[in-house]
């Protein structure tokens, strides 16, 4: 913990502003501590598609932990928003030294993306439509 | 209940029919013979009649305190709800009812009450919305979540900001897909359900909507700790008698529209997972 505190730095977005955008290099990680994160997916004829939006206590980001390294959606503030950064590049390497933490870290972080894939697979059901 | 009194439909005239969305309506309606109130408790329902075309259950989504006029919010989705919403002033319908069961409100007194719905679950809480904050000083935190599929299936959206603006309500909304300029939540309702403030050792809850809804919303609601017999849940099947006799609306031992609509979880909790019933 002490490591990896450390590795943080206290962030603040502007609303609309970006914290990274799809394509981008993906060497961060981030910890909402306030406001909302739109993620979303570009499209030329539909504009900026938010697909979830995030607040306080999530985490957001887990594009470092795996190659090619670069991230695949877009993250927005939507309002005024205060983050903890996280040194995705430098934890990696750290895993890697010590598999306890790396096994540790990458426990927590399945959690969230099954919480993610969960969320995301129950909202492609459409289930508020005449069939749900 | 009253059976015979409740199974004598009664004549109604559309006083006020007010559009929520593209497809759901609100009737507003008055007794034609102009009689008593028609008090309810929150959660119940009545069938719905429309000459010539049929019956549907509707749940009651006015205030019950304010019986002399009945409201109902109706989505219009086959033959009778569509005939239903095309209603207006002064047109005539009949209603018998009210039926079921209803959300234990005074049971919650002194608890923080957790209100989880989607879609069009919302018309059947608000009567208990309205019981809880008219009693606000009895209850501890109220929180209510609510999710829709787009900013535009968003119900009472009127209401909704009031509530909000209240302060002694916590209302959050959420919707599955957005376009550029919508500034709220986007994720299925399930995912406010970490983030809100209540007790979870001292909270009922009260959900509805789609039962796919309702299942992932009990799973959270488990994992924040809530008993389940601090849970309840509204249940739909296709009701046509409304008093436990022609049996459509069966549900292993239950009648739905008897013994339900709304139940405490650990009731139905056998029947919600098996696809067979």
């Amino acid at each position: 913990m002490k490591f990896i505190a450390g590795c943080a730095t206290n962030v603040r977005f502007k609303a609309e502003e970006f914290l990274y955008r799809e394509g981008d290099e993906a060497n961060n990680f981030f910890v909402l501590r306030e406001g909302k994160v739109a993620i979303e997916a570009f499209s030329p004829k539909r504009g900026a598609i938010t697909i979830q939006t995030l607040t306080a206590g999530d985490v957001l980001g887990w594009s470092w932990l795996f190659p090619p390294y670069h991230t695949h959606f877009g993250a927005r503030a939507i309002e005024p928003t205060r983050v903890l950064c996280l040194d995705g590049k430098c934890l990696r390497n750290k895993c890697e030294e010590d598999h306890d933490l790396g096994y540790e870290l990458m426990k927590r972080f399945s959690e969230v993306m099954i919480q993610r894939l969960q969320a995301t697979r129950l909202q492609l059901l459409d289930i508020y439509g005449e069939n749900g | 209940m009253d059976t015979t009194r409740s199974l004598l439909p009664r004549p109604y005239r559309v006083e006020q029919s007010r559009q929520e969305t593209y497809d759901t309506w609100t009737l507003e309606l008055d007794p034609v013979d102009g009689g008593d109130g028609f008090s309810f408790e929150p959660g119940q329902f009545n069938m719905v009649y429309e000459f010539g075309v049929g019956e549907v259950p509707i749940s009651i989504s006015g205030d019950p305190a304010e019986p002399e006029r009945l409201v109902h919010t109706i989505r219009a989705v086959g033959a009778v709800t569509k005939a239903l919403c095309h209603m207006k002033k002064p047109d005539e319908l009949t209603i018998r009812g009210p039926y079921g069961t209803h959300w234990p409100v005074e049971d919650a007194a002194g608890h923080d009450v957790v209100i989880v719905t989607g879609g069009l679950g919302l018309p059947p809480l608000r009567p208990a919305i309205y019981h809880l904050l008219a009693n606000r000083e009895q209850y501890g935190r109220i929180v209510l979540l609510y999710g829709a599929r787009t900013p535009q299936d968003i119900v009472y959206t009127a209401e909704l900001k009031r509530w909000r603006a209240r302060f002694d309500i916590d209302v959050e909304t959420t919707v599955d897909a957005a376009k550029p300029g919508w500034h709220g939540n986007v994720g299925v309702v399930t995912t406010l359900i970490p983030r809100a403030f209540f007790d979870s050792a001292h909270a009922k809850a009260f959900i509805c909507g789609p039962e796919i809804m309702t299942r992932f919303t009990l799973q959270e609601l488990q994992k924040r700790g809530v008993g389940t017999e601090n849970i309840f849940v509204s249940l739909e099947r296709n009701m046509k008698c409304g008093i436990g006799l022609c049996g459509h609306c069966q549900l292993g031992a239950v009648f739905v529209c008897k013994d339900g609509p709304v139940f405490r979880y650990d009731q139905v909790q056998p029947f919600l997972t098996k696809r067979e019933i």
